[in-house]
C-alpha cells in the first residue's frame, strides 16, 4: 500500500531506521528514540507524505525482551489515504520518550493514556496526569507484572460474602484482605 | 409496641396493632404505586433501560415512571450498569443523600456481582457499598426480567410495617418500669 513512504522516510533517516516491513499490508518502520521527533517532524511536513493525522499511539509490554517496551504510532494521510507505522522501542530503566505535540496537537490524549496505562514518561511537556485512572491509584495497570486483579478502592467496603471468582493472583478475591486493600508501595519489597 | 410482654396483650394493643397494621397496608400500596427513581445509568444497560421505560414495555404501569434528577426526591436508586473503583465514590455519595425511604435496585450482572469485569478496575458489586434490595441478572436484562425484579420490589414495600407513632427509644426495662407500664395499660 504505502511502501513508497516507507522507503522515502528510510532513504531520509538512513542511520535512525533499524528496521523496515510490510504485514498485514501496513508499513512499519522501527527507528530510533533520538530520532522519534525529526522523523514524526518529517512525515507530517513533507508533501510527499503529509502525515497529518495522529490516528494512535498505543504501547505493547514484551515483558521478557529488553528494551521491554515498544510504543507504536499509527499516522495516516487523509490526503493521500496512506498509512504508516512507527515504532520505538523504549527500555523499562528509563521508559522516557520525547513527545510529538509540537508536531501533533492530538498525541496530547494518546501520551496521557500511555503514561496511565503503561508509566511512559513523555519529556518536554507539560500536564502529564492520568487520562482515566484516579491520582490515587499506584501502578500502570496494563504492564503484564501488574497483579490481574490489583483493585486499588477509594472508599471502604462492606463486609460481604465472597463468590469464587476463579486462579489469579492480587487482592480482591479474599474477604479478611478487602477491608483495607494494600498499595502496591505498602507492600513488602522482595528483592 | 408492647414487646416486652408479648404474652400480655391488652385491648389496646390490639387496636394499636389493627390500626398498625391498616396504616402500613395504606402506606406500602401507596409507596409501591409511585416509585420515584433515580437512574444512575452507567453503561450499556441503559439501552435496555430505555426500553423498559418506553412504550411497549412501560414501567408507567407500575408507577415508576418518573425519573427524578435529583437523589434527594428519589425513593428508588436504580444503578444500570457498570460501576468502576472511580464511580463508587460517587454513587455512595449519591445513596446517602436519598431521604428515607430508599430502595435500591442493581440492574444488569455488572451491578450485581461486577460480570465479567473482573479486573483491576471495576466495583465488584454494588453491594460492596451499598446495600441493595432487588437484583436482576442478565446482561443486560431482558425487559420482562426488570419488571418482574420492579413487582418483586413492589411485594416488598408493600409487606413492610411501619410503627404508627415515633416511641423513640424504648426505655430501659426494670422489673419495677415493667410492672408500671403493666399497671398503666401499656401507656408508653
Amino acid at each position: 500500500m504505502s511502501e513508497k513512504a516507507l522507503r522515502q522516510v528510510a532513504e531520509k533517516f538512513p542511520e535512525a531506521v533499524l528496521h523496515g516491513y510490510s504485514q498485514h499490508g501496513d508499513e512499519t518502520l522501527v527507528i530510533k528514540r533520538e530520532a522519534l521527533v525529526d522523523v514524526l517532524q518529517y512525515c507530517h511536513d513533507d508533501p510527499g507524505l503529509q502525515l497529518k493525522l495522529p490516528a494512535s499511539l498505543t504501547c505493547v509490554d514484551y515483558i521478557d525482551e529488553k528494551p521491554r517496551f515498544e510504543l507504536v504510532y499509527t499516522l495516516y494521510s487523509v490526503t493521500l489515504k496512506h498509512r504508516l507505522r512507527i515504532k520505538v522501542r523504549v527500555g523499562e530503566e528509563d521508559p522516557e520518550v520525547p513527545t510529538s505535540i509540537g508536531i501533533y496537537r492530538g498525541m496530547d490524549y494518546w501520551e496521557r493514556y500511555c503514561w496511565d496505562m503503561y508509566g511512559i514518561r513523555f519529556t518536554g511537556r507539560e500536564d502529564m496526569r492520568r487520562l482515566w485512572l484516579y491520582e490515587e491509584f499506584e501502578g500502570h495497570p496494563l504492564r503484564k507484572d501488574y497483579p490481574l486483579r490489583g483493585r486499588q478502592g477509594l472508599i471502604p467496603e462492606r463486609d460481604v460474602r465472597d463468590i469464587f471468582r476463579g486462579p489469579g493472583p492480587g487482592p480482591g478475591s479474599v474477604p479478611a484482605s478487602r477491608a483495607a486493600t494494600p498499595r502496591p508501595s505498602q507492600l513488602p519489597v522482595i528483592k | 409496641m408492647s414487646s416486652d410482654f408479648s404474652m400480655i396483650t391488652t385491648r389496646r394493643d390490639e387496636a394499636e396493632g389493627f390500626f398498625q397494621r391498616m396504616v402500613s397496608r395504606g402506606l406500602g400500596w401507596a409507596r409501591k404505586n409511585s416509585l420515584f427513581q433515580y437512574p444512575f445509568v452507567t453503561a450499556c444497560c441503559g439501552m435496555e433501560f430505555m426500553t423498559i421505560s418506553g412504550a411497549r414495555y412501560d414501567i408507567a404501569r407500575f408507577g415508576a415512571e418518573f425519573p427524578r434528577f435529583s437523589p434527594r426526591q428519589a425513593d428508588l436508586l436504580m444503578v444500570v450498569g457498570t460501576v468502576n473503583l472511580k464511580q463508587a465514590p460517587i454513587l455512595k455519595r449519591v445513596y446517602d443523600q436519598m431521604a428515607e425511604p430508599k430502595w435500591v435496585v442493581a440492574f444488569g450482572v455488572c451491578a450485581s456481582s461486577g460480570g465479567f469485569y473482573d479486573n483491576y478496575a471495576v466495583l465488584q458489586g454494588i453491594d460492596r457499598i451499598i446495600p441493595v434490595d432487588v437484583y436482576i441478572p442478565g446482561c443486560p436484562p431482558r425487559p420482562e426480567q426488570v419488571l418482574d425484579g420492579l413487582i418483586l420490589l413492589q411485594e416488598k414495600i408493600a409487606s413492610q410495617s411501619h410503627p404508627l407513632v415515633d416511641h423513640g427509644a424504648p426505655p430501659e426495662l426494670t422489673a419495677a418500669s415493667g410492672r408500671q407500664d403493666l399497671l398503666a395499660g401499656g401507656s408508653r
